[in-house]
């Protein structure tokens, strides 16, 4: 019993840990990414100084993210006089938790036996997922605390009684109100592929081989799926192209408008972590999460017999770094999309998700339903 | 629901065919374009070139200058190394922006040139480099070289030049004035 807090107090660590270095890291890869695609230099100031030295690490600004970290806290934090003191105070904070939740249910790692990895008695053959929490809801968990998320947003932009904010509010509202369902129905092929919505057992089941050199991941089983949910995710993440809810050259900044400080820093910090969590998910349905092709829980196993045996610690370790690099290159492509494309005008945003996206994703439900239909029906 | 307004025809009217209207095909191209310069830029950075088209400002001297850039001060020196000015504030009266400030020094010990520059300061962020008092100067004591004052400052105050820093300029060849100059000391 212990040892379950124990193991799964040190996941949720980690988690929230690593999450947070990632909404940090993005800032810095936001802008460095964003640069170097429009030939310029970008952040390259902030260092850290040893102390008592006069050795400067400026590391390619790195520590750009901490230096804005430290000024928003430093920062005056500024509140409008006609603001309603607690969803004010209380929207950044339904803004920024349901983001880290979603990560809750996500899968980050194959089976963790800490009694193997450390050599120790105590854990006896105890084994765990590596995964917050076992949730056989995985999916539907996922998709309630992001439409949580939207909440927030509606609450700062009525809150600050701006009529920018509340423009912005209302925007993101129906966008997400539209997008989300786009999310939803694109995710709803696959179900019916995986016939789970348990992330563990959907990443358990893409780490077979398709049609002998494919990974079985769901990017390949359901190319129009993923496409889907990735323009759908960047409209619900509200990034360019889909940023109409902060359109600063028309609504200032939108829902934040009458934000400062951490206040703001929190909504911004959200929007980065955000884009892990949308990597993550995708990683997690379409990219075979931890998996890599024939790679078991004991090391590779290549067609022809040819197997290369690896400890339970190697395994590990391997499994946590395939899929950070996965989300990694997941949030790479996201950044690249939001620095290429120019915004929608609003009716487009909402015409582009009814008239465009809703119809195709229905189509690939419909398709995907039938196929399977007919392969199960040959089965049965 | 109100008609709509008729369109007005424009001479450069965008012509989508099915291929831009379809949109995806052509945000893959888009989305080509920017991560082909991206991996480009990448490319030069990991091989240890510089990926960008912009430069570090004070590090860096900037690659498109001209030949001809004449954007800073020197004060040309003697022999023994005191300056060639004779504090005859002749620049500064031709100065059309006012931004050289000279204080004169009286040095006896010196027969020939008793007047020198206690102070000579040049205000860069007043000065707009027209080179009248390299033209007004009877000694030969200021010239213009091809250069940048480099003086990124956090006040005006920062933006001026003194004596010492005009005074770095030490050709030992010019086709003007050799140094030391032929046949005795002294112009």
């Amino acid at each position: 019993m212990i040892q379950d807090l124990v193991v799964h107090g040190v996941f949720i660590v980690y988690s929230v840990l690593v999450l947070m270095t990632c909404g940090l890291l993005l800032t810095w890869v936001e802008r460095k990414q964003a640069a170097i695609m429009s030939d310029r230099i970008g952040a390259n100031r902030a260092y850290l100084r040893l102390p008592f030295t006069q050795v400067k690490l400026v590391w390619w600004g790195l520590f750009h993210g901490l230096a804005d970290g430290a000024k928003m806290l430093l920062k005056e934090d500024f509140r409008p006089d006609s603001h309603d003191r607690l969803a004010y105070a209380l929207a950044p904070w339904v803004a920024f938790v349901p983001v880290l939740l979603v990560f809750a249910v996500v899968p980050f790692g194959g089976t963790l036996v800490p009694g193997e990895l450390f050599g120790s008695a105590w854990f006896g053959d105890r084994s765990y997922q590596m995964q917050v929490a076992r949730l056989d809801a995985g999916l539907l968990v996922v998709f309630a605390f992001g439409g949580l998320a939207v909440l927030g947003t509606l609450l700062a932009g009525w809150s600050s009684n701006n009529k920018f904010s509340l423009l912005g509010a209302v925007r993101a509202g129906s966008q997400l109100i539209s997008y989300e369902l786009v999310l939803a129905l694109t995710v709803v092929g696959l179900l019916f592929i995986y016939g789970t919505v348990d992330l563990v057992d959907i990443v358990g089941q893409q780490s077979g081989i398709l049609l002998g050199f494919l990974p079985a991941w769901g990017l390949f089983l359901q190319p129009l799926g993923a496409l889907l949910f990735v323009v759908a995710a960047q409209a619900e993440n509200q990034r360019i192209p889909f940023d109409l809810p902060e359109a600063e050259s028309e609504l200032v900044s939108g829902y934040f408008t009458e934000y400062s400080a951490m206040k703001m820093g929190l909504f911004m910090f959200a929007h980065f972590i955000e884009i892990a969590i949308v990597a993550a998910v995708f990683t997690t349905l379409f990219l075979g999460g931890y998996n890599l092709p024939y790679m078991g829980d004991d090391g590779f196993h290549f067609p022809g017999g040819f197997t290369v045996e690896m400890s339970h610690g190697l395994v590990v370790a391997l499994q946590v770094l395939v899929f950070w690099l996965k989300v990694f290159i997941m949030c790479g492509f996201l950044i690249l999309v939001r620095w290429s494309l120019p915004r929608f005008r609003y009716d487009q945003l909402l015409g582009f998700a009814w008239r465009f996206l809703l119809p195709l994703a229905l189509a690939n439900l419909v398709v995907t339903v039938v196929v399977v239909g007919l392969l199960d029906g040959v089965g049965a | 629901m109100r008609p709509r307004p008729p369109r007005r025809d424009y001479w450069n009217e965008p012509t989508l065919g099915w291929w831009e209207r379809a949109y995806i095909f052509e945000v893959v191209r888009g989305l080509l374009t920017t991560s082909r310069v991206f991996w480009r830029n990448m490319g030069r950075w990991v091989r240890g070139r510089k990926g960008a088209l912009t430069s570090y400002y004070p590090e860096e001297r900037r690659a498109d200058y001209g030949r001809r850039n004449r954007g800073k001060h020197v004060l040309t020196q003697r022999p023994d190394g005191r300056p060639q000015c004779i504090a005859c504030n002749l620049c500064a009266t031709v100065c059309p922006a006012r931004c050289i400030e000279i204080e004169a020094g009286l040095d006896l010990e010196d027969t020939a040139h008793p007047k020198y520059p206690e102070a000579f300061a040049i205000d860069y962020a007043r000065c707009i480099f027209c080179g009248f008092c390299v033209e007004a100067c009877p000694e030969d004591a200021i010239r213009m070289v091809p250069d940048i004052p480099d003086l990124p400052g956090n006040d005006r105050h920062d933006m001026w030049l003194h004596k010492e820093h005009l005074m770095t300029w030490n050709p030992q060849r010019d086709v003007a004035k050799p140094y030391p100059p032929k046949g005795g000391s002294g112009p």
